[in-house]
């Protein structure tokens, strides 16, 4: 049983449909990225297999049950997700945060057991945030900020990860910290991840998994090798560029024309 | 580090900072000291300890019809109605996540004070007792906050909307109330105008009973809720993706908060800024987490509208001043001072 399967998803948003008859199955330990045009949906996808959102018709089975008969609880003990540009309260220490992962395995006589600390520990190691555990989350860095946002969802102690555009508003230094610590906890826990990225580069370097989005629906699936093609980034983008592997990597690296590229580009294939 | 005091047992565990619990403690001891120091200021002063036997009834003196009629309802229907101010206070400030709300500032008193002035305009003389006035205000309270929700809905209610919606119900309602009182007879007028400002005086065992059940079943029933309040500050995505169900908790926190200053109003009339300002002084004392702050608000609320209708009957003796002008006299100096402090959020 796949872990996450979406099933003929629709969703409007005042009557102005967002997303039409979708399925997609999101393969388990592995790092699913969402891509697609502003606007084309993605992060109602996602938002909607958190359960943030009702579809109007259609399915998101999680281990085999429909969400949307699941306590909103049970949801998050499977599943956790980070919304993008979450806010603190203001003075919340690092720790704090982090301890409010922990929600959905607390109720009104267990406050606060063995588990719970030990998972906050953990949590707090895994995202090498020890250090900061005491510091106000509004004085940190952004990249800083993120991890313990991401140690928040780890405190959880779910199975599945989703991520809003977790690298929107930060600088390519923090960006790569953030995708790294995410590549790890893939690695070491085999947690499966699923996010949405603007950066079509860094989703090809990260995602074992890439789904594009265009017109309300599922325009590719597949490994980044086999999907980002300039075919797909023309239709999905409506960009022309030109892809060459990652010298480091090895993965599909999109380089967009412009108008200054397409006239290069004609000089040096077309030997002008 | 700060200090904490963690308890495990088989089935149940809890954590509490040391510094909250100490803090809690010398409120609570605050307002046992109230409940004495009260009775015993006045114009005539009767020592604590007489006090202290008259309540638990092995008093002999004299002062036994004045303590036990006048002075000591007047303490305890101020402490229960500040307890009661003080936590719909804080609870609104959670559920929206906004330091400036407070049931005076959306509505909430508005809606009790036009029932209220309607039924001391129209009704109250003819053959319904003016005993019912409680009623009308919680009734009055109930309907605008239905009134609030209905209007703030679109699949769901948000903090802006409710705010935004609930600052214009408000102007309306003291419209309403403004016109009550010009177009009705001096002597109701006069009555109304009393009533809004808010007065203990007269406080009688009666208002005690009504208001005794509210805050004691109310204030455990809203800490239940105070973890899911702790996550509500993280905004609605974040807070359901953790595992709280947004829309029941938030109806049901309104929902107690509502009554708690619909009850409190309709004992003492509308009695500003307690529910503003009580939790800004318990957040100061205990922090953020809501287990310790709706705890700390119901205290400090609590000794705060008693200090006020203290120093109201006894500073201007024998004129007895209403409490609301003091609470109105800290208070509207505290929300601009608020307003200062929070001008680059708003």
């Amino acid at each position: 049983m796949k872990n996450l399967q979406v099933t003929d998803l629709s969703f409007s948003y005042d009557k102005e449909p967002i997303l039409k008859d979708l399925s997609i199955s999101i393969p388990e330990g592995e790092i699913t990225v969402f891509i697609g045009g502003n606007g084309c949906g993605k992060s109602t996808l996602l938002r909607t297999i958190a359960r943030l959102l009702q579809p109007e018709t259609g399915t998101v089975l999680l281990d085999g049950e429909n969400i949307s008969r699941l306590k909103t609880k049970e949801v998050a003990k499977k599943m956790s997700i980070l919304p993008q540009g979450p806010t603190a309260p203001e003075g919340l220490t690092v720790e704090q945060l982090v301890q409010q992962g922990r929600y959905p395995h607390q109720s009104w006589l267990k406050q606060w057991s063995t588990e719970d600390e030990n998972m906050v520990h953990q949590a707090l190691a895994a995202t090498n945030m020890e250090d900061w555990a005491h510091q106000s989350v509004d004085m940190l860095s952004g990249g800083q900020r993120q991890r313990a946002w991401i140690a928040m969802s780890l405190a959880q102690g779910t199975e599945t990860l989703l991520l809003d555009e977790p690298t929107t508003y930060l600088d390519m230094a923090h960006q790569v910290e953030v995708l790294d610590l995410l590549y790890e906890l893939n690695e070491t826990e085999g947690r499966t991840i699923v996010m949405v990225l603007h950066d079509m580069n860094m989703a090809c370097r990260y995602a074992h998994n890439l789904v594009a989005i265009k017109d309300k629906t599922v325009y590719a699936q597949g490994r980044p090798a086999d999907i980002m093609t300039v075919d797909t980034v023309n239709h999905v983008f409506e960009l022309n560029c030109h892809i060459t592997p990652d010298p480091l990597h090895g993965t599909p690296m999109v380089i967009p024309f412009g108008k200054r590229g397409a006239r290069l580009h004609f000089e040096v294939h077309e030997g002008m | 580090m700060k200090p904490v005091l963690t308890f495990r047992g088989k089935t149940a565990s809890f954590k509490m900072e040391k510094r909250m619990v100490w803090r809690l403690a010398l409120l609570l001891a605050a307002v046992l000291c109230a409940c004495v120091l009260g009775p015993s200021l006045g114009n005539k002063i009767i020592h604590p300890i007489e006090v202290i036997q008259i309540m638990f009834g092995t008093g002999t003196g004299g002062d036994y019809f004045i303590i036990n009629n006048s002075r000591l309802p007047r303490t305890l229907v101020s402490l229960l109605v500040g307890a009661a101010l003080g936590v719909s206070g804080v609870i609104l400030q959670g559920v929206v996540r906004n330091p400036l709300a407070a049931p005076d500032i959306i509505g909430i008193t508005g809606g009790a004070s036009v029932a209220a002035i309607a039924f001391l305009t129209y009704a109250a003389g003819s053959s319904v007792g003016i005993k019912w006035l409680p009623v009308a205000a919680i009734t009055g309270a109930l309907l605008m906050s239905i009134l609030l929700y209905v209007l703030a809905w679109k699949k769901g209610v948000t903090p802006i909307r409710l705010v935004l919606i609930g600052i214009g119900i408000a102007a309306i309602m003291s419209a309403g109330t403004t016109f009550m009182i010009v177009a009705s007879s001096s002597v109701a007028a006069g009555q109304a105008y009393l009533w809004l400002t808010g007065s203990i005086y007269g406080a009688s065992w009666e208002d005690i009973y009504i208001m005794f059940p509210v805050v004691f079943l109310l204030t455990p029933f809203a800490l239940v809720f105070s973890k899911s309040l702790n996550a509500q500050q993280f905004g609605d995505d974040t807070a359901e993706g953790l595992g709280v169900r947004m829309q029941r908790d938030r109806f049901t926190l309104l929902f107690i908060s509502v009554v708690l200053a619909g009850t409190a109003v309709a004992v003492v009339g509308a009695i500003g800024f307690v529910g503003l300002i009580a939790p800004h002084i318990a957040r100061v004392l205990v922090g953020r987490t809501f287990g310790g702050l709706i705890t700390a608000s119901a205290l400090v609320g609590a000794l705060l509208l008693f200090a006020a209708d203290v120093t109201a009957r006894t500073i201007f003796y024998p004129i007895d001043v209403p409490a609301g002008v003091f609470t109105a006299g800290v208070g509207a100096p505290f929300f601009l001072y608020l307003l200062y402090r929070n001008r680059n959020q708003l």
